[in-house]
């Protein structure tokens, strides 16, 4: 009798799925376990010590002039490694960010010429994709930046593409850079309160419509919203933004010469080059989610809703993009953390990055590898994570309801 | 007398056949063609906006007609027609100097110099192993590709056979080549795992046949199968442990595309299995599994390689025990492994999703056991509806092999950025000659594993049409 319980025992399933578990999870605790423990000892051996005060400490090295350094007002010796990870963070963000808007804009470019009926244009897309596609990343950071880049005029000349505005040479690509002062910040308030009243009209808009069926040119009533409501109140604040211009000086000392520091906004080509390594690579395959996305719409859609009447361009605006849309968002954004994540490769070249300046450079000085990764990768995580749950969000909301 | 009205044929009706004409030259041929894909687009000045239309599609295709042919020319120029070929007189970097330079080049010039390629392109292949032992490499390379040949061709007998036999005994006699095997495990521990290994599928045989009670004979099969694995691992450790006579070579000699087709080919092969076993995982009823394995496989997949690499060089000396120490590329193999895992698990998973429901009941219907459904049912299925995309991330790995040389382990591109720092070569061009080289090899790469992918996504919708 006991026997048959003992052999029903194994062979419920439900106990052996908890048996199997428990098991295991043992075996992963045990394995954390023994790592932390290695960790202690050989941190022990070493002398080491874990803890973030290292964070309170003074920074003794140079980094580049970047946004980063310009918005947590860097300076040697006086500013902590926490505000190197922060400027490591504004830095990788603003690459990306950067990187985004271009591989987006180039990307949906290259997607619809890929499905041009001209063989020109469909032709040069296809190359472009596959080149970029197939040759790896690094590969292309490090042609911008050694062989197309460091090719650029040396640091007393210079080659304009505006003359006056815009212009670059080895150290850089120089802006005009604008100056706010007092006063500006009503602007930026009219912009916010613009936004919201857009999005109320757009509510308003769609109400209405649902219940009379008239439609409100929200679009033109939104742009002059945004435009008109914040340039009056700039024009009535007295205008208060400035723009100084890079200075180039061409004579006078030798040592002297070129673009004068501190005289307009400039863009280092370490940044450049990142910026454009990862436009132009991740743009092929935004190109080639778009082109799936455009093509994933079946032809009926186009026929059906000419045949009520609408018109080409209502066509595209009200059934085509809408539906495509829910195609191409989900990858986009994958491609988006990729992105995001592969501007992590800029430590080859060492722009002021979040991997170069915080795990690379401070890293070495302060020898505090457990922390300073584990920061490190915090904020990718994090990044992923937002991003991840942005999707299911979306997803959720885009989800065909099938009856 | 009248004619009656039928028996004069109505002047329209033709009385002979219409001759055969040929289509009309704006629908076949190349006039047609060209008609079609080129001309029709902008062809178009019925309305001022489609004349508006016309006239930018004219303007957009000169335009790049412009752009792509200067690119090709000019590409075509580098690296051709002004390359230059040869040093005869063995002046290296003076042999690609314009006169200005000090060179007898012309003013301007600006192509390749290929002669720096040729004299680095053993350093840039294989890295600084050594030369006389270069027949180990061209060997296990050249049974890859064989090896690899024969299974993709699909008029082959044995290909299965093949497979197995490149999973299996191709990377120990790899490992073995490269390495020269002879490493430092004494043979007394092997023998003592084998024996146990014996001793365990001993207890499976014993249970199977119902001699040890109802409670072992069920576990005879997990005791079988770990006897099977420990016998196959103390076989694959006695063979490493061999002495071939083969000389030693250190992996810090490794170097070039030896390395990255081994960071890459490791990566991938190890990553399969793992990968499955995490999909599986995060498919599974029960909920510390499938926890466990969404968090490794989330972790991975949201920080860049790059991370993973430095923790795998930096942090990962303090996780082991002391004693243990990996070398270099080992660790960086490690995380290489560990984060392709990851990528390989989500794309087994969505394979494991798009197998139809009925699959799954019906194994179940029939009494498989949960290891005998993934395993002969739902796995193969599985994982023929993902070759493509299993192929897709191999291609992403092979790419990504590149970041190793941030860790310093000199792959293909770091080899060449480390030629480029030998001043005996020094001219303006030698970078980008560098970088012209490395970029076809990795194009000619990564582009024939995208079409192979392609290839099989079509031949696969092909099979799945009913």
């Amino acid at each position: 009798m006991s026997n048959s319980s003992l052999t029903s025992l194994i062979y419920d399933a439900r106990l052996r799925g908890y048996v199997f578990q428990f098991l295991i999870l043992a075996l992963i605790v045990f394995g954390v376990w023994s790592l932390v423990d290695n960790t202690v000892t050989n941190l022990a051996e070493r002398g080491k010590t874990v803890g973030f005060g290292f964070l309170t400490a003074n920074a003794g090295f140079q980094i580049s002039d970047t946004l980063g350094t310009w918005a947590m007002d860097y300076s040697v010796g006086e500013s902590t490694y926490l505000d190197v990870y922060f400027i490591g963070i504004i830095n990788t963000f603003l690459v990306a960010i950067l990187g985004i808007v271009g591989a987006t804009f180039l990307g949906f470019t290259i997607g619809i010429m890929r499905l041009s009926r001209n063989f020109i244009i469909r032709s040069f897309a296809t190359v472009y994709i596959e080149l970029l596609r197939n040759l790896p990343l690094l590969l292309q950071l490090f042609f911008w930046y050694f062989a197309v880049l460091r090719a650029l005029p040396s640091k007393r000349e210079k080659i304009d593409i505006i003359p006056d505005f815009i212009s670059v040479n080895i150290t850089g690509l120089y802006l005009p850079a604008p100056v706010v002062e007092s006063g500006f910040i009503y602007s930026v308030i009219a912009l916010g309160v613009a936004l919201v009243m857009t999005f109320i009209m757009k509510r308003w808009a769609e109400k209405r419509q649902l219940e009379t069926g008239q439609r409100f040119p929200v679009f033109w009533a939104a742009c002059g919203v945004l435009l008109l409501l914040p340039l009056a109140i700039f024009a009535m604040t007295g205008s208060p933004l400035e723009w100084t211009f890079p200075e180039f000086k061409t004579d006078g000392p030798m040592l002297r010469r070129g673009f004068q520091s501190g005289t307009g906004m400039v863009l280092v080509p370490e940044m450049m080059a990142v910026w454009l390594a990862l436009t132009l690579y991740t743009a092929a395959f935004i190109a080639e989610i778009v082109r799936a996305g455009i093509l994933a719409i079946n032809k009926g859609q186009t026929e059906a809703s000419y045949s009520i009447g609408l018109k080409p361009g209502l066509t595209l605006r009200l059934v085509i993009i809408p539906q495509a849309l829910r195609v191409i968002i989900p990858p986009l954004t994958s491609q988006y953390l990729n992105l995001t994540k592969n501007s992590s490769l800029a430590v080859a070249i060492a722009y002021p990055e979040l991997v170069s300046v915080f795990a690379g450079t401070a890293l070495n000085q302060v020898g505090k590898e457990i922390e300073m990764i584990f920061m490190m990768m915090m904020v990718y995580l994090t990044f992923s994570l937002a991003t991840a749950a942005f999707m299911n969000w979306f997803n959720a909301r885009v989800k065909l309801i099938e009856r | 007398m009248a004619k009656t009205p039928t028996a004069k044929t109505p002047e329209f009706v033709r009385t002979e056949e219409a001759p055969l004409l040929p289509p009309p030259a704006t629908e076949a041929g190349i006039t047609g063609w060209l008609w079609h894909n080129i001309f029709e687009s902008m062809a178009d000045f019925h309305s001022p906006l489609a004349a508006v239309r016309s006239l930018f599609m004219i303007l957009f295709s000169l335009i790049l007609v412009y752009v792509f042919g200067t690119q090709i020319y000019g590409l075509l120029d580098f690296a051709i027609f002004s390359a230059v070929f040869s040093d005869p007189d063995g002046v290296k970097r003076q042999a690609c100097w314009t006169v200005q330079q000090g060179g007898s080049l012309p003013d301007g010039w600006h192509a390749a110099c290929w002669p720096f390629v040729v004299a680095k392109q053993k350093f840039a292949l294989f890295g600084p192993f050594p030369s006389e032992e270069l027949w180990r490499v061209y060997l296990a390379l050249f049974a890859g590709a064989a090896g690899l040949a024969w299974v993709m061709i699909e008029r082959l007998p044995f290909r299965r056979q093949a497979g197995l036999l490149m999973l299996t005994v191709y990377p120990l006699a790899t490992f073995i080549l490269l390495t020269g095997g002879n490493i430092e495990v004494a043979m007394t521990q092997i023998a003592i795992w084998f024996v146990f290994g014996l001793a365990l599928i001993s207890i499976g045989r014993l249970g199977n046949a119902g001699r040890l009670g109802t409670v072992l004979n069920e576990f005879a099969g997990s005791f079988a199968g770990a006897g099977w694995l420990v016998v196959a691992f103390s076989t694959v450790a006695a063979i490493a442990a061999f002495d071939f006579n083969l000389e030693p070579v250190d992996t810090g000699d490794w170097g070039g595309l030896l390395i990255t087709l081994v960071v890459a080919v490791t990566g991938i092969v190890a990553s399969l299995p793992l990968g499955i076993i995490l999909a599986l995982g995060r498919r599974s009823d029960m909920p510390v599994i499938s926890v466990l394995c969404t968090i490794f496989i989330e972790f991975w997949r949201g920080v860049p390689l790059i991370t993973v690499l430095f923790m795998a060089s930096v942090m990962l000396p303090l996780f082991l025990p002391a004693g243990v120490n990996f070398d270099n590329l080992l660790r960086a193999l490690i995380g290489v492994m560990l984060f392709s895992a990851a990528y390989m698990a989500e794309v087994v998973r969505g394979g494991l999703q798009a197998i139809d429901k009925g699959q799954y009941e019906g194994a179940d219907a029939v009494g498989l056991s949960y290891w005998q459904k993934m395993r002969l049912i739902i796995l193969p299925q599985a994982l023929t509806h993902v070759i493509p995309g299993i192929v897709n991330t191999f291609i992403g790995l092979f790419k990504d092999t590149t970041l190793v040389s941030i860790v310093g382990i000199f792959d293909l591109l770091g080899a060449g950025q480390s030629a480029i720092a030998d001043a005996a070569w020094s001219t303006p061009v030698q970078a980008i000659t560098m970088y012209l080289y490395v970029g076809i090899i990795f194009f000619v790469f990564c582009f024939g594993m995208s079409r192979y992918s392609i290839y099989m996504e079509n031949k696969l919708s092909k099979s799945r049409r009913h």
